[in-house]
């Protein structure tokens, strides 16, 4: 039994959305980013190198998308939840300035062994309304029993 | 004719290269400034949560220490870059040969979390090839390789497994 946690498993519902994480990145924080990650690739730096590898501008890193679902996870569960599982795919890039609203639903409940676990599955929706990442997370929670 | 059988399929000598170990390496001593930075970063432009920088608010939790967010990388920025045993140039020549492009984009994978990384931490990381296949895409034939790592600490504590997806095109 935990008391004082910032979310409960008992108060988790099938089908919840749980709060958003928005962001429009551009070199600002792709550059951050870069410079934490040791990522240092043309095709996010360089216009003349992406468009050379098909793409029309430089775009921004799919670990730091990834990074931000994590925040979104993070936000939700507060310090007493854990973050288990994280899986996406990258179908599509983002560019300079495009809004990237992080989002996810609650798909599963259960317990396994001494652990209350709760799937859900991940977007970050792009400025076309598409899921640039989609993927799916399992985070654990604590319990008031 | 399905869009599978449109593209070729992986060669002997590229699956020849699946299970076998890529690169191992030893990461140096992870520092409150390397946890804050990536906090920053991946927060930028809100200010991260305490539990990434305040060390007197930390000792409060049930983690008793700062801890770095899940996704952080304790391998950027080494001196040692660690043991390579299997590079993307030793796949190059067959991945080539299967008229597939030099191009690379990342594909995204996932990570499966165990011990926190924490201040003083040093993690000890092998990688795999573990998987090869090819799917049609919008610029051609794509190779899919998939390369397996796992974490642990200097207590042989596992940190994380990860799975990512590199994609050739």
């Amino acid at each position: 039994m935990t008391t004082n946690a910032d979310l409960y498993y008992e108060d988790v519902e099938l089908g919840q959305a749980i709060p958003s994480f928005t962001r429009s990145p551009n070199l600002m924080e792709w550059n951050r980013y870069a410079a934490v990650n040791d990522e240092f690739v043309y095709i996010h730096m360089d216009v003349d190198k992406a468009q050379a590898a098909g793409m029309k501008d430089v775009f921004g890193m799919g670990n730091l998308r990834l990074a931000y679902l994590h925040n979104m996870l993070r936000n939700w569960i507060g310090i007493t939840g854990d973050i288990k599982r994280v899986d996406v795919q990258h179908r599509s890039l983002n560019f300079k300035n495009e809004k990237l609203i992080c989002k996810a639903t609650v798909t599963k409940k259960y317990v396994e062994g001494a652990e209350n676990l709760v799937d859900l599955e991940l977007e970050v929706q792009n400025p076309e309304g598409k899921n640039a990442t989609p993927g799916t997370a399992t985070v654990a929670l604590p319990t008031r029993i | 004719m399905s869009q599978q059988e449109k593209v070729p399929s992986v060669s002997d000598e590229l699956k020849a290269f699946v299970g076998r170990p890529m690169r191992r390496q030893v990461s140096d001593p992870v520092t409150d400034s390397d946890i804050r930075r990536w906090a920053i970063a991946v927060y930028w432009p809100e200010k991260p949560p305490r539990i990434f920088w305040d060390k007197e608010y930390a000792e409060t939790t049930r983690f008793r220490s700062i801890v770095a967010p899940e996704e952080f990388n304790p391998f950027a920025w080494p001196i040692n870059p660690g043991e390579t045993l299997l590079t993307d140039n030793d796949l190059e020549p067959a991945i080539k040969r299967m008229g597939i492009g030099m191009n690379i984009l990342n594909g995204g994978g996932g990570n499966t979390y165990f011990e926190r990384i924490r201040p003083d931490d040093v993690i000890r990381a092998e990688t795999i090839l573990d998987e090869v296949y090819t799917r049609p895409g919008r610029l051609g034939t794509m190779l899919f390789l998939i390369r397996k790592t796992t974490w642990v600490n200097q207590e042989e504590k596992k940190v994380r497994e990860s799975r990512n997806i590199g994609i050739k095109y």
